[in-house]
């Protein structure tokens, strides 16, 4: 009783000593922050990762890809059918995109991506980032009317609306047609008729006998990054440099060796925004059929194409890497790769993992070197408190009393350090963009940039299990740090003590 | 009033026959009897070992006031510290009731100190975080578990008021001591060596850093104790005047014990 009563006196009468429990409370607070944001972008590139790769993806090492993905499907589900809950081919391939925009052409390095529109959304959460509406619900390849999301469905109400969406569709594609149809007549009445090319896309190539009338027709419909389009200013609008309803040129290689270069005319009938600008700048989907034939990658007998990898969704509680080794042992490892989603982007989470942990053991040396604090500020105490340890000991207080004296101040100055720092840490990590925002407004410098994260708000998950630990590792520092000096304070002679003026 | 039960031990071969000593200690000694036998002790200053005690023999009486006076540094202290089981001695015995205790082991003294010993020193040493009232009670803090005293604490409450009214400060019960005069600390440091209802009080100085009138005034508290309660004290001091209050009066000198 008499160490409890003590312990609370002294807490109330030593501010000094609550002072060496800020360093713990900074560093309680600090951990858990750091873990909370590290949390969130864990988890919003992972589900951003996973949105787009399937659980297991099987592929094949060459362009040229394996011949009958229907067969292949049959096989995979007789290996491991039990668990899998969706499959659907698709094709990629390298390829350029090419699109001009105020009398220039701009030309992009793509990921050319053949999907199954009937099967694909039942292994990804591809359809989630599209711009429409009905494209979200059921995935398509034709051009809407209008009706495309003029502010970021994913993003919260504060991001910049996309005005420009608003056009987006048959009617922004009739606009241009028109617009390059005055042209394309001006021209004509004022020069000799020359050949010019005034509308690109009305004729690429591969245009068709009949002439084509871009005002009610489409090319093959493309899904594009949106990052591809557009790009974020330094408001944090987005610019669109073209719109759903633009034609681009998109060339590839053929599935033959040597690859030949083919190209077509595609219309794009809506973006695709993962927010993993990675993707977002990379991927351009379009119908399966599309590419193989363009690749010539159709048996011209029976009419079944080849394809380069097979994505599939597995159970929820299904083991990705079962199904991976199982499959693994049944194909040829020389022709096939089968990995995870989390295979596939291993490097990337491992880096991510890492970083935390460094940052863990880089914040907790922090903590530790808190410890010291306590540690040198409690010697100080012990001997200023030399006197009472020694009337406490004639008193018939035991050594062990004592002890336990100064082991109680050290658990409760941890608790109060790691406490305040639990308390401080979970609110920062609440108002983190409140603050990420008063930060910028107090030193005119964005302190989270949208454009280079894509996330328009810092992501945050607190791990309960994470702050209980941060917080009893505090807690234990702390009471490690006060053993010493509650041992010397143990072992005083109690005559030593009383001498001691 | 002076029968000084008091043995003059000049020769240091004696330690060797302590043994049997002891034991005849044990038989003779009358109940509530606290008992040096040979005591002695020393201090180390660096290399150089100093002695204090030379073989010290002392016989206190069941309510007896004794007092021990002797020049500053002749170790009235020390002795006063080994009575009361705050420090071992080098050798030599000290038996209470019969028994021996500077040999039992540390818990067994912490109770000894705690209930059977009160202690009151020259700088009073109260416990400057605790009230008055928190400082009488903290013996019994010590004693008891937080549950046992919670249980307890208006009986003890109601014991610590009662000694502190005894002893004239009851209207000081939650005054911190720097709020306090060294009188009125020192009335509650006795307070506080009385609550857990010791048989033997050792007193330090008691008097030595008070005026003469504070002074007689704390001795009369304890002559009153030893009247009315029968109260074992031993009190050390440096002044003849207060040594004449108590019932015997021994002198420490040259590291040993000697009738006035």
């Amino acid at each position: 009783m008499y160490k409890l009563l003590l312990c609370w006196r002294y807490l109330r009468t030593r501010y000094i000593a609550l002072a060496s429990v800020i360093s713990v409370t900074l560093g309680v607070a600090t951990m858990i922050v750091v873990n909370s944001v590290m949390a969130g972008f864990t988890h919003e590139m992972q589900s951003r990762i996973h949105g787009i790769l399937s659980d297991v993806v099987f592929e094949s090492h060459s362009l040229e890809g394996f011949h009958d993905a229907d067969r292949h499907m049959a096989e995979i589900r007789r290996i491991a059918g039990e668990y899998i809950a969706g499959m659907t081919p698709t094709v990629v391939v390298p390829a350029m995109l090419v699109f001009k925009v105020q009398g220039q052409w701009i030309t992009r390095q793509i990921s050319f991506i053949g999907v199954d529109e009937k099967t694909h959304s039942q292994v990804s959460d591809f359809s989630r980032y599209l711009q429409h509406p009905t494209n979200r619900r059921k995935l398509g390849f034709s051009l809407h009317d209008d009706g495309y999301d003029t502010r970021d469905h994913q993003a919260g109400p504060d991001a910049a609306p996309r005005e420009r969406m608003e056009v987006a569709g048959w009617k922004w594609r009739r606009i241009q047609a028109k617009y390059q149809q005055e042209i394309k007549e001006a021209q004509a009445r004022s020069a000799p008729p020359v050949e010019i090319t005034a509308n690109p896309f009305g004729r690429g190539e591969a245009a068709p006998e009949e002439e084509f009338d871009p005002s009610r027709e489409q090319w093959t419909g493309i899904v594009m990054g949106i990052a591809l389009a557009s790009f974020r200013g330094h408001d944090g609008a987005d610019r669109f440099l073209v719109l759903p309803g633009d034609d681009v040129k998109i060339t590839l290689p053929t599935a033959g060796t040597p690859p030949k270069a083919v190209s077509d005319n595609f219309t794009i009938v809506d973006f695709y925004e993962s927010k993993m600008s990675e993707y977002d700048s990379n991927f351009v989907f379009v119908p399966i059929e599309k590419i193989q034939q363009m690749r010539g990658m159709i048996d011209p007998v029976t009419g079944i194409g080849n394809v380069t990898s097979i994505q599939i969704k597995l159970h929820d509680d299904a083991n990705g890497k079962l199904v991976r080794d199982k499959l693994r042992a049944a194909f040829p490892g020389e022709i096939y790769g089968i990995q995870t989603w989390r295979d596939k982007q291993g490097p990337l989470l491992a880096a991510v993992q890492m970083e935390t942990a460094i940052l863990n053991v880089l914040l907790f040396m922090i903590i530790a070197v808190a410890g010291f604090g306590i540690l040198a500020i409690f010697y100080m105490i012990v001997v200023e408190k030399t006197r009472d340890i020694g009337i406490l000991k004639s008193l018939g207080a035991p050594s062990r009393g004592i002890m336990g004296i100064f082991l109680a101040y050290g658990l409760s100055l941890g608790i109060v350090g790691s406490g305040a720092g639990m308390v401080i840490g979970l609110l920062f990590v609440v108002y983190i963009n409140n603050i990420a925002d008063g930060l910028a407004w107090l030193t005119g410098q964005e302190v989270f940039d949208p454009t280079i994260y894509y996330f328009q708000q810092i992501p945050t998950i607190v791990e309960p299990f994470t702050v209980v630990w941060i917080v009893a590792g505090a807690m234990l520092i702390a009471v490690v740090a006060s053993i010493l000096p509650a041992r010397r304070a143990a072992r005083l002679h109690p005559v030593e003590a009383l001498r001691y003026e | 009033m002076n029968d000084a039960q008091l043995v003059k031990t000049a020769d240091p071969k004696r330690e060797g026959k302590l043994g049997p000593h002891g034991a005849r200690l044990s038989e003779d000694a009358a109940p509530g009897h606290l008992a040096a036998v040979g005591l002695r002790k020393s201090y180390r200053k660096g290399h150089v070992e100093i002695p204090v005690l030379r073989g010290v023999d002392l016989h206190v009486r069941r309510g007896e006031f004794l007092s021990i006076i002797g020049q500053s540094g002749s170790g009235k202290s020390t002795l006063l510290h080994l009575l009361g089981t705050l420090d071992a001695p080098d050798a030599g015995q000290i038996c209470f009731h019969g028994k021996r205790i500077d040999n039992v082991p540390n818990r067994g003294r912490d109770l000894l100190r705690n209930k059977h010993f009160g202690m009151i020193f020259q700088f009073y040493h109260l416990l400057p975080e605790l009230t008055a009232l928190e400082n009488v009670l903290s013996p019994l803090l010590i004693a008891q578990g937080a549950w046992g005293y919670l249980r307890n604490r208006r009986k003890h409450v109601d014991r610590a008021r009662q000694l502190l009214e005894m002893v004239g400060l009851s209207h000081r019960l939650k005054h911190r001591p720097r709020e306090l005069s060294g009188g009125e600390m020192q009335r509650a440091a006795i307070a506080r060596a009385l609550v857990a209802g010791p048989e033997v009080l050792l007193a330090d100085e008691p008097t030595g850093n008070l005026d003469s009138g504070t002074g007689e005034e704390i001795l009369r508290i304890l002559r009153t104790l030893n009247d009315q309660q029968d109260l074992t004290i031993v009190m050390v001091t440096h002044d003849r005047a207060i040594a004449a209050q108590a019932d015997r009066t021994v002198r420490l000198a040259q590291g040993q014990v000697e009738v006035v």
